[in-house]
Order: structure tokens, then C-alpha cells, then sequence
């Protein structure tokens, strides 16, 4: 690599974070009742940029309790008015989608032209798409009059943090819910920036709580007697344990879970594309993404060309500033994300399997891994099984389309898939056998409002988005 | 007096399409509601449970790749079979449950219809069900319904019939295979179901019938780490059961249908058909 870019840096003038904040609880901002605070940092450079509050048991029941008494009149608004609460909130997500990019980017790593092009325009785009079913949930397939479900404990991850909370809460409030909601420990900040929007929309009090803390508020909040509803995005090990917690209550559950998605080249694809697809599918968002096309799966004939191709391609990727308007591949997430991830690679080459990353210069500070490639990978490896939630890629090869759905099917998680071949009886034909929630057919890690998201087997149970999405936040 | 003795019947269970005993040799003692001795049932053990859920996976391609015109095709001659054969499911519900003649056979009509109902969904369900998405982008983009898999079933203790029906057809009316465990008291009209579903053209291993005790087979059905989805319906009596099941179907992330009151005799609606589906969405891109 011997191209030099100017450095094209975003402006962090745009925002503006506090040295420290609260939790957000029935509209105000507090301290957490044990005084407790952790700080979030930078992943690109380890700069501290907050200091936030650790809710403890005592803050969830005070949250639950909010969101409780804000449940009787939220939910008896005519569906109309809650309608324009939401338009009012996408409008404001839109009015400061930089700042929020920017922001997202700070606190969570990922590339600017990620944060900016795709996740605030999604994130506005989910709010608009339920607004617009508040006032017309009797045409959603779920009988005349569906009603909410009451108090809804939604726990996100840290890889889409402003994204996942539109997932949650924009559904939840459209059919009648409140919320409380944890973002991730790692990732606090976009959530609190939205508590400041319900504030400018004019939210009434306690219909949107946030709480931020660790895994330990997040278990406080699942478990408290008074949710009616948990959602919770995350690794299927945490997901196993909160089903385990609300077995035996009433609580509606939905989870959306791990992946081990395999992207399927089959010999007659346009190799170019498939290519961009698979750059796309596993390096989007430094690989942290549950659906990602971690498993290559290359028909023999085309292997040799494809990973050749595909090589010249990631020598091309620029890792490093997150808020540089040309990185492709942002800062690993957290240092334990790091370390994980490091473990797993290490391990695919301890097992046999090959190793190759592009040259390419790591920043001193922060937490970085260069895309990273495997071949001579077999399913029984733990790099072809196991989620390593990071930009590495598993190359597995097939003769036959039988072979690369079995090959395909071989985890124990069914999230999504990518299909590439310009024969459409094809794809129709493994869109049918593959296992999984998604099949993106030449194309990959597209999202929609609209569209219907979630896992098959371990990758976890129920649909966000579309009008299946509904379905979670509705007594049906 | 030459009273003719009459012929016992030894009653079976029925795994991948065969009347097998139980492999543990067992049989319990069934008795009428007034304690008088009926039959002998098969005392399902954990490999029984575990044979059966073989035989289920096993099942599962040919009938979730089946035809939804097909498997309704299927389902209808299930209702035929029974048409036939209303007046012996009418005697044995009104021994089991200890009804009149009457309220059995409105029982048994009530399980036929079910079956006819049920027989027209399979061609409608996914579009009801599925949906094409408008998504902001040149992209086609369509969600269809699919089968979960393999579903256990713990079946109504109370209605060993008609509550029985009610939770085997729609689970398997959309492709997915099962295995039932017989309301434990009343398992003689399941175990006759058995026959029926073997003449009307249904595979060896769609539907899989256990009889046995509850709390010996839930257990190892919960915790089937090739079970991907199981109904609760029999365990309703006991909060307990209950809870220890859904805790062990988390392993796996099966999906659980908890059990709730149900009137058996009550238009059923599309929950115990849409519980027990996946939702998969293709994308594709448009243009030339």
C-alpha cells in the first residue's frame, strides 16, 4: 500500500459532551441512588469522554415504577397523537443526525460513514415506519383493537447502540408500551443524547426511561416483578440466561441473538460484486454485527480467483480515525471485545487454519485489529462455529449446492445468510433450504424499517421491523 | 348363556409411522372415571421420547417440503378417517372422560371439524402470515412463514381428544413434525388416533405419540437439544412443571408456548399455528 490520503477529519465541534450525567428517570435527569458512576471512554484513542451513572436495583424499581404510572395515560392516547409523538421524534433525530453521528462514532468506534450514512438515516427511517402504524394497529393482523402490553425492560448491545434503541422503543411506544431501557455499558451516550430528544419533543414524563450500567442493571431490570415485556439484542449466552428468567412468569420475550451467517459464492457469480458483498458483510462495522458473513463459503471451482480478488480488495481497506471520513474500519469496540477476538484468531491458527491480513499500520492508542482472513478452515473449527464478533472471516469451500446448505446449516445459530449466483432458480431454491431469518441474495447486510429482522434456533426468537415487528409489543 | 368374551385390544405407541411398545417394557393401568380397568398403556420412557424425536427430524424435510396443497390434502383425509370411525372415538372419549354418549360424540365431531378447519389453513397461512416490504431501496424484498421444526407437544390432560387435536394440527399443518405426549390419565383415544393418522397418507414420523407420565418425558423433550419448539398445554396444572421445562428449554432456545385456559370447544384461532413458525425475509436486488 502506497497511497497517501489527506487526513478528512468530521468536526467534533458538532457535539457537545458533558463531563458527566444522570439517569434518566420520569423525564429528569438523576444521580443513581448509590452515587455510583462508571466513565466511557474512546475505543479509538482511550479518552475519557464521560463519566455516567451505574443504576442499581433501587434506580430499575424507580424507572419500572415511572414507566408504570406513565403506562395509563400513554397507552389511552388515541393512537393519532402518539402517532405525532413519534413523527416529532424521528423529525428531531433527523434535525441533528450529524451530531448524533458524531457522537456514535466517539463513544462507540465505528467509522464516521457508517454512523452517517447508515445508521442515523435508519435509526430517523425506524421512527417514521412505526409512527405511522400508532393510529393503525387494527390493520395489522393482530384483530380490531390490539392492545399494548404495558411496561417493556429493553436491554441493547454496543455495536448499533442509537440503532437498537430506535429497534426497541420506537415499536414499543407506537403500539402503546413504555420503556426502560439500558444501552450497553460501553456505549451509554447516544441513548442519553435521545432522553434529551423525548425532551424536546415533549414526550410526556416516564414513557421513556434510561438507565445506564452493566450487565448487573440489565439482570435487575429483566427480572423486576412489574415488566410485562423484555427485549433484549445480545450474545446468545446472555439470552439463554434472561429465558431462563422468565421462565414460569408472564413476561413476553423476544430475543435476537448470535450469528454465525455464511455468505455462499457459487462459481457462476459476478466475482466483483460478490467481493464488495463480502468486504460488506464482514467488515461493516469492524465485523461487530450479528449477522455478519463471518463464514465464507466459496465454490471450489472459483476459490483460487475469489480469494484473490478478495485479498486485493481488503489491502485497499483504511483501518484507523474513526472520524475520518475515509476509514472503512473503525476501533474494536472495547479492550475485552479485543482480547476475544484476538483469542478466537489465535486459536483458528493453533487448529490449522491459515492466517492472512493486508499490511496495515494500527494506531499506538486505542483498541484496533486489522481485517483479517482464514483459509483451510473445516467446520469442526472454532473460528467456523463459534461468534467472534469482529473483522475476521472464515473461508470454507463446497462442490455442490446440497453441500453448501448443510455446510451452511452446521451451527447452532440461524440468522441470516448471503446467496450469490446469477441463476434465480437457484437462489429461490437455497433461499428455501438455508436456516435462517435472512437470506440476503446477492446482496448483504441490507436493513429496512419495513423489513422483518431476526434468528432462527439459537440466534433467538421474534421479528423487529416490518409488521411482524408489532407482534412483540402487542397482547396477541 | 354363551356371552361371546370379547377381544382386548393391546394398545401402542406410534413412532415414525410404527406401533412400537415402549422399549422400557413398561405399561401403566388405565381406568375408566370409575376406577374400572380399561387397557394397559404403553409407559413411555425418556429413550422412547428420545427414539421419537428422532424420528420426527427424521420426518421433517419430506413434510415441511411438501406442498401447503398437499399437507392440507393430508389433514382432510385425516377427518375422513375419523368419519369413519366416530362411533369408536366416541366410546372411548366417554370412557376416558367420563361423559354421556353424547357430549363424547360432540367431542369427537367437534376434533373432526378441527381437522377439516385446520386442512384449508395450510395453503393460507402464509399469506396471512407473510409480507411483501416496501423497503427504501431497489430491492425486493418478501417474508414467508416457515416451519420451526420439531415440536413437542405435552397435550391437554383434561380433553384427551378434542384438546389433543387442538394442538397437533396446527402445528403440523405448516410443515412442522411432533412429538405428543398423551394426556397421562386418558391416553387411549390418542393412542387410537394413532391408527388413523397411519391410514390417511400422513409419513411415518410427522406425528409421534407418546403415553406416559408427564413429568418423566417433559423433562427430557425440554431439554432436547433437537427439539426447537415445545407446547405446554399438559403441564397447565402444575406452576411448578411448568417453569422447570420453559428453565430447560432455554438451553436450546426452544420456542415455549406457555399454557394458559382454553376452551377446547372455542373457535381456536391462528395462535397454536403461528407459535410454532419462523419468519424468513430474502432480499434481492432489482434492476437490470
Amino acid at each position: 500500500m502506497t497511497f497517501e490520503y489527506a487526513p478528512a477529519p468530521e468536526s467534533r465541534a458538532v457535539v457537545d459532551i458533558a463531563p458527566s450525567y444522570g439517569l434518566f428517570i420520569d423525564g429528569e435527569f438523576a444521580d443513581a441512588a448509590g452515587g455510583k458512576v462508571f466513565k466511557t471512554v474512546s475505543p479509538a484513542n482511550e479518552e475519557v469522554l464521560s463519566e455516567v451513572a451505574q443504576a442499581s436495583a433501587e434506580d430499575v424499581d424507580r424507572a419500572v415504577k415511572a414507566a408504570r404510572k406513565a403506562f395509563e395515560k400513554w397507552s389511552a392516547l388515541p393512537g393519532a397523537e402518539r402517532a405525532k409523538y413519534l413523527f416529532r421524534i424521528a423529525r428531531l433525530i433527523q434535525e441533528r443526525s450529524r451530531e448524533l453521528a458524531v457522537l456514535e462514532s466517539l463513544d462507540n468506534g465505528k467509522p464516521i460513514r457508517e454512523s452517517r450514512d447508515s445508521d442515523l438515516p435508519l435509526v430517523a427511517a425506524h421512527f417514521f415506519y412505526y409512527a405511522g402504524w400508532a393510529d393503525k394497529l387494527g390493520h395489522a393482523g393482530y384483530g380490531a383493537d390490539p392492545k399494548p402490553l404495558g411496561v417493556a425492560g429493553q436491554v441493547i448491545p454496543w455495536n448499533f447502540p442509537l440503532l437498537m434503541l430506535a429497534w426497541k422503543i420506537a415499536p414499543a411506544l407506537a403500539c402503546g408500551n413504555t420503556v426502560v431501557l439500558k444501552p450497553a455499558e460501553t456505549t451509554p451516550l447516544s441513548a442519553l443524547f435521545f432522553a434529551d430528544i423525548c425532551r424536546q419533543a415533549g414526550l410526556p414524563k416516564g414513557v421513556v426511561n434510561i438507565l445506564t450500567g452493566d450487565g448487573s442493571t440489565g439482570a435487575e431490570l429483566v427480572a423486576h416483578p412489574d415488566v410485562n415485556k423484555v427485549a433484549f439484542t445480545g450474545s446468545t449466552e446472555v439470552g439463554k440466561a434472561i429465558a431462563r428468567t422468565v421462565a414460569g412468569t408472564d413476561k413476553k420475550l423476544t430475543l435476537e441473538l448470535g450469528g454465525k451467517a455464511a455468505n455462499i459464492v457459487f462459481d457462476d457469480a459476478p466475482i466483483d460484486q460478490a467481493v464488495e458483498g463480502i468486504v460488506n458483510g464482514i467488515f461493516f462495522n469492524q465485523g461487530h454485527v450479528c449477522c455478519a458473513g463471518s463464514r465464507l463459503l466459496v465454490q471450489e471451482s472459483v476459490q483460487d480467483e475469489l480469494l484473490e480478488a478478495l485479498k486485493r480488495r481488503m489491502s485497499t481497506l483504511r483501518v484507523g480515525d474513526p472520524l475520518d471520513k475515509n476509514t472503512d474500519i473503525g476501533a474494536i469496540n472495547s479492550a475485552e471485545q479485543l482480547a476475544r477476538i484476538k483469542e478466537l484468531a489465535d486459536a483458528g491458527e493453533s487448529e490449522g487454519a491459515e492466517r492472512w491480513a493486508p499490511a496495515c499500520e494500527l494506531p499506538d492508542a486505542g483498541y484496533w485489529f486489522a481485517p483479517t482472513l482464514f483459509t483451510g478452515v473445516t467446520q469442526a473449527h472454532r473460528i467456523a462455529q463459534e461468534e467472534i464478533f469482529g473483522p475476521v472471516l472464515s473461508v470454507l469451500t463446497f462442490r455442490t449446492p446440497e453441500e453448501a446448505v448443510a455446510k451452511a446449516n452446521n451451527t447452532p445459530y440461524g440468522l441470516s445468510a448471503g446467496v450469490w449466483t446469477e441463476k434465480g432458480s437457484r437462489i429461490l431454491w437455497m433461499a428455501n433450504k438455508l436456516r435462517a431469518g435472512i437470506v440476503w441474495s446477492n446482496t448483504f447486510n441490507k436493513f429496512d424499517p419495513a423489513s422483518p429482522f431476526g434468528g432462527y434456533k439459537e440466534s433467538g426468537f421474534g421479528r423487529e421491523g416490518g409488521r411482524h415487528g408489532l407482534e412483540a409489543y402487542l397482547d396477541v | 348363556m354363551s356371552d361371546r368374551l370379547s377381544v382386548l385390544k393391546t394398545y401402542k405407541l406410534y413412532v415414525g409411522g410404527k406401533f412400537p411398545r415402549s422399549e422400557s417394557g413398561r405399561v401403566y393401568e388405565v381406568t375408566d372415571s370409575k376406577g374400572n380397568w380399561l387397557a394397559n398403556a404403553p409407559l413411555s420412557s425418556r429413550k422412547d421420547a428420545r427414539d421419537a424425536v428422532v424420528a420426527a427430524r427424521k420426518a421433517f424435510g419430506g413434510w415441511s417440503g411438501a406442498t401447503a396443497y398437499n399437507r392440507g390434502q393430508i389433514l382432510y383425509r385425516v377427518a375422513e378417517m375419523l368419519e369413519g370411525r366416530r362411533e369408536q372415538f366416541a366410546a372411548e372419549v366417554a370412557e376416558a372422560e367420563g361423559l354421556s354418549k353424547a357430549k363424547a360424540a360432540a367431542q369427537v365431531d367437534a376434533a373432526i371439524d378441527r381437522w377439516v378447519w385446520y386442512a384449508g389453513w395450510s395453503d393460507k397461512v402464509a399469506q396471512i402470515a407473510g409480507a411483501a416490504n416496501p423497503v427504501a431501496g431497489p430491492y425486493f424484498n418478501l417474508s414467508s412463514p416457515e416451519p420451526t421444526g420439531v415440536v413437542a407437544v405435552l397435550a391437554p390432560q383434561e380433553s384427551s381428544f378434542l384438546g389433543l387435536v387442538s394442538v397437533i394440527a396446527p402445528a403440523i399443518v405448516t410443515g412442522n413434525t411432533v412429538v405428543v405426549v398423551t394426556s397421562e390419565k386418558a391416553p387411549l383415544p390418542a393412542l387410537s388416533l394413532g391408527e388413523v393418522l397411519a391410514t390417511s397418507d400422513l409419513p411415518g414420523g410427522v406425528v409421534n405419540i407418546l403415553s406416559g407420565r408427564v413429568n418423566e418425558l417433559g423433562g427430557p423433550l425440554a431439554a432436547h437439544q433437537d427439539v426447537n419448539a415445545i407446547d405446554l398445554a399438559g403441564a397447565a396444572a402444575d406452576a411448578e412443571l411448568v417453569k422447570a421445562l420453559e428453565t430447560a428449554a432455554a438451553d436450546n432456545l426452544k420456542r415455549v408456548l406457555r399454557p394458559r385456559a382454553v376452551d377446547w370447544t372455542a373457535d381456536p384461532g391462528t395462535e397454536r399455528m403461528l407459535a410454532f413458525l419462523e419468519t424468513k425475509t430474502v432480499w434481492h436486488p432489482m434492476g437490470v
